[in-house]
């Protein structure tokens, strides 16, 4: 297991640079001087070459990227904001939280509306609960988070009046921005959770169980649940990056002030320094926690833990994944 | 003699026809489907029948009837300039649509190149592509986006290139191990043996072997970026007003939203429309293209 974890954690090594330098380059070609923006349409010549030299834009494409990697790696500094010179770490660090609470309330949302929503499709395959399940599931994959936000606001805020349509405070607060950035993730997981549960159920040892005479509610919690349930861990972790992503709109929608909607400012305000630190911060954010799904997963899923243990565990891996 | 032409006539036709025809016919036989493509064709229609069936212009502002609620007249009310919003949808989904088909089929093409000579060639040039591919991966697809769409600033071909970069990935690694799967056919030796260019193999012999995951993972993705493609329009990049683009459209709206609820509910509802009816075929297309997935 130690010798998993730290695999794992060397293979975060190449991501974590790979994405800081394909961010960069892409950020790179941005048209536009940051500078004569800083300074506006007054400053002179001397200042803005000044300036350029100060914050090493005159230096080749390789020494800016080395020094942007430098920073981040060993200082964790993310730069400079081009528009109000703060630093941009300070700012995505205070606004993670918020952004990580609806993330983390959204993921909630996703697994306990979900997966029961799958199970039942597939218990009931064909029948009624499978069609209307499927089909609500259908919808909420089809419809952008951004829209279904603002059909919540107009509903439950503007005609209801029963929640706050935008800001901050209470819990309260957090139930639209919620519901809206979890539509997709529901809607994948009970299409997941379904497909899963329907290969189980068709297992040789689903048939045993039945044989001897196993209640069906007993069969379904003790050895169809438990298996069906491992790959949809991995759309937990596919849905973390969907919700990640998300919260740039949503964030922006409900006036919630974390890392999306200091995207959308950057964006707004041509501060591309901000719009490229939030991209790798986003990002790297994400690759954290599949690193985390994937140690997870080791850890629930016994045929991966028995791949890193002694030489008969991984005879037997080899014999459960034929019959299994 | 008359035998002779019409068996001659026939054969070909009937190998050519044979797989579509076993494809198109199960297909026919899911109503989900079948609903999906109808509902995708009128919208296909719509866009190219678009100065037809808009009653206004998409710019025709009319500012004595601004904000209408929607009447007999402006069947989807009036904007905060007075322009039609139902004619405005119908332009839109010029916008919506052609930069989905595109951008699927610009990822798809590029993807499916690398893809064939990452699995063809293997080794070095393998290891190379698919590290790349794993980082563009690794960054949620519509954050790339964003980033990209930055740098090459709004419209609509940039808009479609920045979609399309992110999802070269999943052509990539399906064609990757489509091609892996078939690489050690017999009937790739025999190509190679009669002397065919690497180049011959891969168009001719490997691609059309591996093709059907393609299709799916590509009429399934269209509408994930008609979605983006608004999304990134709602927060300011990509297709620019006064264009009609539908997320731009809903952007418009939502400072009105107590007002003129209609301005955001209606471009809402088509985008609704049009990523459903391309899931709910391409659901469909998966099933009938592999009927052993099917369970």
């Amino acid at each position: 297991m130690g010798r998993y974890i730290l695999r794992r954690l060397l293979q975060m090594i190449p991501v974590v640079l790979g994405v800081t330098i394909l961010v960069f380059t892409i950020m790179y070609f941005t048209p536009g001087d940051p500078v004569k923006m800083m300074l506006g349409p007054d400053a002179t010549y001397d200042q803005i070459e000044e300036m350029r030299d100060r914050l090493g834009l005159n230096d080749t494409y390789f020494v800016r990227l080395g020094k942007f990697l430098g920073n981040i790696i060993f200082h964790f500094d993310f730069g400079e904001s081009w528009v109000y010179n703060t630093p941009v770490t300070t700012e995505l660090l205070n606004r993670l939280p918020r952004t990580l609470t609806i993330t983390a309330l959204c993921i909630l949302l996703q697994v306990i509306l979900g997966t029961p929503l799958g199970i039942i499709a597939a218990l009931d395959r064909n029948g009624w609960g499978d069609r209307i399940g499927m089909f609500i599931a259908l919808f909420g994959v089809s419809m952008p988070n951004f829209w279904v936000a603002l059909m919540l606001v107009l509903f439950f805020s503007v005609k209801l009046g029963w929640l706050p349509p935008f800001g901050l405070g209470g819990i309260q607060y957090y139930i639209l921005p919620c519901i809206a950035n979890a539509f997709p993730g529901i809607a994948t997981q009970a299409r997941q959770t379904r497909s899963s549960m329907l290969e189980v159920i068709r297992s040789d040892y689903i048939t045993t169980a039945r044989s001897k005479g196993m209640s069906e509610m007993r069969i379904l919690m003790r050895h169809a649940l438990p298996n069906a349930l491992l790959p949809v861990i991995t759309v937990i972790g596919n849905g973390m990056g969907m919700m990640l992503a998300g919260t740039v709109v949503i964030e922006m929608i409900f006036a919630i002030p974390g890392v999306g909607w200091y995207l959308v400012g950057g964006i707004n305000s041509r501060d591309y320094a901000i719009v490229q630190s939030s991209v790798i911060f986003l990002a790297l954010a994400f690759a954290s926690v599949m690193l985390l799904v994937d140690l997870v997963y080791a850890f629930i899923d016994p045929r991966i833990k028995a791949r890193f243990a002694g030489q008969t565990r991984r005879k037997h891996h080899s014999w459960r994944k034929q019959h299994v | 003699m008359f035998s002779v032409a019409s068996t001659e006539g026939k054969i070909p036709r009937v190998k050519k026809q044979s797989e579509f025809v076993a494809v198109a016919r199960r297909l026919s036989k899911n109503s989900s489907a079948v609903i999906g493509f109808v509902v995708a064709v009128l919208l296909v229609l719509m866009a190219i029948f678009a100065p037809l069936i808009a009653p206004y212009p998409y710019d025709k502002q009319d500012l004595l009837h601004s904000r209408a609620a929607p009447s007999a007249e402006h069947i989807f009310g009036t904007d905060e300039l007075g322009r039609d919003i139902f004619s405005r949808i119908v332009y839109g989904s010029r916008f919506s649509l052609s930069i989905g088909f595109l951008a699927v089929l610009f990822s798809s093409g590029i993807g499916m190149l690398l893809g064939a000579t990452a699995g063809y060639f293997g080794g070095v040039v393998d290891d190379l592509i698919m590290r790349l591919i794993d980082v563009i991966q690794s960054i949620p697809h519509i954050l790339l986006a964003i980033a990209i769409s930055v740098v090459l600033g709004p419209g609509f071909f940039n808009t479609l290139l920045a979609l399309g970069f992110g999802m070269i990935t999943m052509a990539c690694r399906l064609t990757r191990a489509a091609v892996l799967g078939v690489r050690h056919q017999e009937y790739l030796e025999a190509a190679t043996s009669i002397n065919a260019s690497t180049a011959r193999i891969i168009f001719r012999h490997v691609l059309p072997n591996s093709f059907s995951p393609l299709l799916v993972s590509a009429s399934m993705s269209i509408g994930n970026v008609i979605m983006a493609a608004a999304m990134l329009s709602f927060i300011g990049l990509g297709v620019q007003p006064p264009l009609p683009e539908w997320g731009s459209m809903i952007a418009g709206g939502r400072s009105l939203i107590r007002s003129c609820p209609w301005m955001v509910t209606f471009p809402g509802i088509f985008i609704m429309l049009a990523v459903l009816s391309l899931n709910m075929f391409g659901d469909g297309l998966r099933d009938a293209l592999d009927p052993k997935l099917k369970k």
